[in-house]
């Protein structure tokens, strides 16, 4: 079995964000980047297939600071082959252009993966996540906030979680997309050792990108942080007083 | 002995870790006593404690050490190590290569490996951003050079280390540290945020792969600027800094905090003007006692302190207690609490109740938070105070000075 999981980076929350001088994105130049907490369940769910039934993992990503150090990561965890989508795009790639080139990416190639696993979202998609789009583009089933995966005779069943901690378990043939927002068991760790054995043996296959195409993508009109309107109140007293007191607002605020 | 195809089937990966056990001529001198798992604070919750790992190994079921993850329970104090009648290096040897193998077959408990994660990516455990790694200078109230911004030489270079760095609480340590040397008129410079973790912990914990990796990155640092030596208040730090660095090829003359400040006590007592009353008991940190043999320095120093009075604890110098932080202790707590229902940090508090002490002394950023972690759980600890050796000397100088 051919499994495809196309992955991004995206900002990382540790670090300082910094509002480009336009204000309205991103300076991009100032983030450093990190892989999409989403993708890298949808990773290790490749790999525990993988392990389970056998196949040919790729995983595929654009060309960020920081790409090919998720992709040895990959490698190490157990992937087969891993791409680098290559071109000057940092500054500007959206959900969907990255759709587009994984499909143009999938078009040069004879032969079409049986899955494709992406994460759920990304915290840097304005413009929805990337699991719908390519199903769309590439006319196929997806089933979105996959939480547990299992697979028999060609046969996927999925559990997928919905709002009010409800859940149900689908079966759907292949090819399938599926958005993954948690493999069956967490992440695991790559030591350092694997790690630099990966650097020292594995390579990355380099795909070189076109033109892009852009549309599609959310137009913002500023970005800043948030803003401090009012600032909380404490209230004094002992448990009678602070109870007198909050009733008095409550009247006061039209709540009771 | 196990063939090589078993050998494989227990890693999945080069069986360099597994043979270097195996094939470890140390480990032939056990004379199978026990006194590694009696003496060790958690030994009675190990399947495999070191004696019955070389048991395993001696009767070839060697695999089956690795079937229980209680080799997580090991906080690398040491007490095994200086027990050992045969004097084998259970603990930076036989136990930290046994969690590397572990490791390398993908048992890491979850919060350990948040741990080595942040290690690799941010240079510290806690995950924190490097950049932040010189903010608790600013509460220091006087001021703390650093190099590379401030200046390229100095005679000393304080390596500050993860907690004393970042934690809240175990900062204020560092606080009272960048104080007295400004007291002592020492020429000093931190490294700011290009310092990344002294990585001895995560090798004790078996990354021993990123304690290369951050020891490399620290060597390169150091090259940057010149300096006659290194201090820290990080027994760990220093630990690595002594023992482990030179092995790479990163050798600088080290002390630790107490150390420094012990050769300077004649300049520094003038300073010392207001009684501390207090009865304190000394909590020796596993890396600067046991491991390192350093026990009278920072007793030294307490005891310059007018009016504090110094007890020792049941278990002092050698047989002084874990905090339960070491060998990446500091990051299984709730793997820990789960199979022990307990914490060494609060046995520790438990002991210096006994003594009725006020206050508890330490030398080590991990045993700040983890001592005051202890005191909210224990009950009757009211008064029981936990103070690093350099806060209890700033608050006998007084901070008008």
């Amino acid at each position: 079995m051919k499994i495809l999981v196309p992955i991004q980076l995206v900002p990382d929350l540790v670090e300082e964000l910094v509002i480009a001088q336009d204000g309205k994105r991103l300076d991009l130049d100032a983030t450093r980047w990190i892989i999409s907490e989403f993708d890298d369940h949808a990773i290790e769910q490749a790999i525990l297939l993988k392990e389970k039934i056998g196949g040919e993992v790729t995983v595929i990503a654009p060309d960020f600071e920081g790409t090919e150090d998720v992709l040895y990561q990959a490698l190490a965890k157990g992937a087969d082959q891993v791409v680098k989508l290559s071109g000057d795009f940092q500054s500007e790639l959206n959900t969907h252009a990255l759709a587009r080139l994984v499909v143009h990416y999938l078009q040069t190639k004879s032969e079409r993966p049986d899955l494709i696993l992406t994460g759920v979202q990304a915290n840097s998609s304005l413009d929805g996540s990337l699991g719908p789009l390519l199903a769309a583009y590439l006319d196929l089933p997806f089933v979105d906030c996959v939480a547990q995966t299992e697979i028999e005779d060609q046969k996927i069943t999925v559990r997928k979680e919905y709002p009010g901690g409800l859940t149900a378990d689908w079966s759907v043939a292949l090819p399938v997309v599926l958005g993954i927002q948690a493999a069956n068991t967490p992440p695991r760790y790559v030591p350092i050792s694997k790690m630099r054995l990966a650097m020292k043996t594995g390579s990355i296959a380099t795909e070189e990108v076109g033109e892009l195409d852009l549309s599609g993508a959310v137009d913002s009109t500023r970005m800043y942080t948030p803003e401090a309107d009012q600032r909380a109140q404490m209230i004094d007293g002992d448990v009678d007083q602070v109870a007198e007191k909050l009733v008095a607002l409550f009247k006061e605020l039209g709540v009771l | 002995m196990l063939e090589a195809r078993s050998l494989n089937q227990l890693s999945g990966m080069p069986d360099e870790v597994v043979s270097s056990i195996i094939t470890d001529p140390a480990l032939r001198s056990c004379i199978q006593c026990g006194t590694c798992g009696g003496v060790c604070p958690f030994g009675y919750l190990m399947d495999y404690p070191p004696v019955r790992v070389i048991a395993a190994l001696r009767a070839d079921v060697f695999s089956k050490v690795f079937t229980s993850d209680t080799i997580w329970m090991c906080v690398a104090c040491s007490m095994c190590s200086t027990s050992c009648p045969a004097q084998i290096p259970l603990t930076a040897d036989l136990m930290s290569r046994l969690k590397e193998e572990m490791i390398l077959q993908g048992s890491v408990p979850e919060e350990l490996q948040t741990a080595l994660e942040n290690s690799q990516r941010y240079g510290n455990p806690l995950g924190e951003a490097s950049r932040k790694r010189a903010d608790w200078t600013r509460g220091a109230g006087v001021p703390v050079p650093i190099f590379g911004k401030d200046v390229t030489q100095a005679d000393v270079l304080w390596f500050v280390g993860d907690y004393a760095s970042y934690h809240p609480r175990a900062l204020r340590a560092s606080q009272a540290l960048a104080r007295l040397l400004r007291l002592l008129n020492v020429d000093f410079a931190i490294l700011g945020n290009e310092e990344s973790s002294d990585g001895d912990s995560q090798r004790l914990a078996g990354e021993h792969g990123l304690f290369e990796l951050l020891a490399e990155k620290n060597g390169r640092v150091f090259k940057k600027y010149k300096f006659k030596q290194i201090i820290t208040t990080d027994p760990h730090a220093f630990n690595a800094l002594k023992n482990e660095y030179p092995l790479a090829g990163i050798s600088y003359p080290v002390q630790h905090s107490t150390q420094f400040l012990y050769e300077r006590i004649d300049q520094l007592k003038p300073f010392l003007r207001r009684e501390v009353k207090a009865r304190v008991v000394y909590h020796d940190p596993c890396y600067l006692g046991r491991a390192n043999g350093i026990y009278e320095e920072p007793r030294a120093l307490l005891k310059a302190i007018p009016g504090l009075t110094l007890v020792e604890l049941p278990h002092h110098h050698k047989t002084s207690l874990c905090c339960g932080g070491g060998g990446g202790g500091m990051w299984l707590d709730g793997f820990q609490w789960e199979k022990s229902h307990t914490r060494l940090s609060e046995w520790c508090v438990q002991e210096a109740l006994q003594l009725k002490a006020g206050v508890m002394a330490i030398a080590c950023p991990y045993e700040t938070p983890r001592f005051e972690d202890a005191i909210k759980i224990v009950s009757h600890t009211d008064g029981l105070a936990i103070k690093d050796v350099c806060e209890l000397l700033l608050e006998s100088v007084g901070t008008e000075s």
